[in-house]
């Protein structure tokens, strides 16, 4: 290839590549900063609910005790059935939730980009979004049995409508001036959608995912405290019934620490994806 | 003399919401561009030069009439066009290397091949040592560069480019011109040129066509036999002056001076 023709002449583009970008020296402190005082409070919160009971304020039937509550754990992890029941609880929330994105996706794309789709759809994701899902458990519960069956259709269910809802709003606010280029370079369909329509989704699709992650959740626990034979649900209920509140506790803390784990997971997910986006300032 | 673009009764409405009617955005436009002419039109904003180019382009289809491209006519875009878009288009989620290489991969063509030509043309904009970064990380002229070398590594036959310079600076947009000559020049392309400033239109071009306000239509088509090659000197030449004058004087008949 001959030598190119310069249209331009930059300076010295090294110059400016080399020094280091500014908003990075910045957000350090700042992010210690959100850490500490986040940190601070949520410990500050606890030892307040130690002290409370500790002093003799409050019976620790009612609230248990973050002391109880360890020991609540220890106990259960060195009695071993806890495993059988964070293993049913996990399947359940990732064979649903697994299938509701495999499902959720797909069917917002298709709404978003095809008129047909979404007169023929959206009615029924319009419906299914006004009603929360869980109502639907007794039903389940007649169809697929008390096992793992019903709990995958409910955490399902619970998940597919805000992956779909927000797969679709994300394919609707793509800009027309994005498909007008890919148009205009002639690209084909499955082009249009991995290059242009997916990666300006990709703040909605995640927004929906975490939601989807929540009612999923939701589906876990409401669908075994209502039925079940297994699960960390179940054994919250089972405690409940004994006012074993150091249990339950437990069992909430279980929830608590998946629903943040999965959160923070989908948050690095979707920064990889979401680099090329101007960096707000940090706060 | 061989035709290289031909526009035939061209007419264009776009659906008007607000009204229910109809907006007519183009009204019998004919047009012929040569093969290897560098044609320019201007007019007053919102005469429907944009529109007139994604018609060109097949992007839009016109109303009535037909658009030929070397006689055949054109029904959507095709490898023999490219578009520089009048508004910051590049794809934000891909480095400036990877918008170069959109329309290739669009065209299927990949691998080395592909990353030498955006490299060459990535250099000829004078981005090279950019490549990695974001289109948010570029200025405005910047991003103008990428969005013409994406156009030009697809060695289209006819160029057709939407007010590329808008957003330059004036030392850095007669920079541009003066190289953007040195191209057309050198590939013998067809370039069809929309501009709001008269100047640059008559510094690039063998033609200048003049649309009326909107509607658009063809009001006059301005031949520009000043010597080529040509150098900046030649915008202080008196017959450039007088280019201006004329053009200045047609549009402003037409309802008021060109936008911005
Ligand atoms: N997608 C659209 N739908 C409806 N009307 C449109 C659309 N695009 C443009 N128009 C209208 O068509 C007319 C011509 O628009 P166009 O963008 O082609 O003008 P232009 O000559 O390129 O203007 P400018 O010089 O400001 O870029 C305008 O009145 C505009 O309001
Ligand atoms: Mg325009």
């Amino acid at each position: 290839m001959r030598k190119p023709l310069r249209i331009m002449t930059t300076p010295s583009p090294q110059a400016t590549l080399d020094a280091p970008p500014k908003a990075a020296g910045l957000a350090w402190p700042l992010r210690w900063q959100r850490r500490l005082i986040g940190g601070a409070t949520v410990l500050g919160l606890v030892a307040l609910w130690q002290a409370v009971v500790s002093l003799g304020l409050i019976d620790p039937l009612y609230i248990s005790s973050p002391v109880l509550v360890i020991q609540a754990g220890i106990g259960a992890f060195q009695d071993g059935d806890i495993w059988a029941d964070i293993r049913v609880s996990s399947i359940e929330f990732c064979v649903g939730y697994l299938a509701a994105i495999a499902i959720g996706i797909p069917l917002g794309l298709a709404t978003g980009m095809n008129r047909r789709f979404s007169y023929l759809l959206g009615p029924f994701i319009d419906i299914m979004n006004a009603v929360p899902r869980v109502t639907f458990l007794p039903i389940l519960i007649l169809w697929f049995g008390i096992g793992l069956w019903s709990k995958f259709a409910v955490v399902f269910l619970g998940a597919l409508v805000p992956i779909a809802i927000a797969t679709d709003t994300g394919v609707r606010t793509n800009e027309a001036r994005f498909v007008r280029v890919a148009r205009s370079f002639g690209a084909s369909r499955l082009k249009l959608l991995t290059s242009i329509i997916l990666p300006g989704t990709v703040p909605y699709l995640f927004t929906g995912l975490k939601y989807g992650a929540g009612r999923a959740l939701l589906g876990v626990v409401v669908g075994e405290l209502y039925a079940s034979t297994a699960g960390v649900g179940h054994m919250i209920a089972d405690a409940g019934n004994l006012f074993d509140t150091s249990t339950v506790m437990f069992g909430v803390t279980l929830f608590m620490v998946t629903g943040i784990g999965v959160t923070t997971l989908l948050n690095r997910i979707e920064q990889h994806f979401d680099r090329w986006r101007p960096q707000e300032q940090q706060r | 003399m061989t035709v290289k673009l031909e526009a035939r009764n061209i007419s264009l409405s776009y659906g008007d919401p607000a009204s229910g009617g109809n907006l007519l955005a183009l009204s019998d436009i004919n047009l012929q561009v040569r093969e290897g002419e560098f044609v320019s039109i201007v007019g007053p904003s919102g005469c429907g030069k944009t529109t007139f180019l994604s018609v060109v382009d097949g992007l839009i289809r016109a109303s009535a009439g037909q658009i030929l491209v070397d006689g055949h006519v054109v029904t959507k875009p095709g490898r023999d066009r490219a578009v520089v878009f009048q508004d910051a288009s590049l794809l934000p989620w891909r480095s400036v290397r990877r918008n170069v290489l959109y329309g290739l991969e669009c065209a299927g063509i990949t691998g080395r091949p592909a990353e030498e030509r955006a490299a060459h043309f990535i250099d000829m904009v004078g981005l090279r040592g950019f490549e990695e970064r974001y289109p948010y990380q570029l200025s405005g002229g910047m991003q103008q560069r990428v969005n013409l070398a994406r156009a030009l590594v697809m060695d289209p036959e006819l160029l057709l480019m939407d007010e590329p310079f808008a957003a330059l600076d004036a030392q850095t947009r007669e920079m541009m011109q003066e190289e953007l000559l040195q191209i057309w020049r050198a590939s013998g392309k067809t370039v069809l040129f929309i501009t709001h400033q008269i100047d640059e239109a008559i510094f690039l071009s063998d033609r200048v066509i003049v649309f009326s306000a909107r509607p658009g239509r063809v009001k006059e088509s301005v031949d520009i036999t000043l010597d080529r090659p040509r150098s900046l000197k030649l915008k202080r030449d008196p017959r450039f002056h007088a280019l201006e004058d004329r053009i200045w004087g047609l549009i402003q008949e037409d309802g008021g001076p060109p936008a911005r």
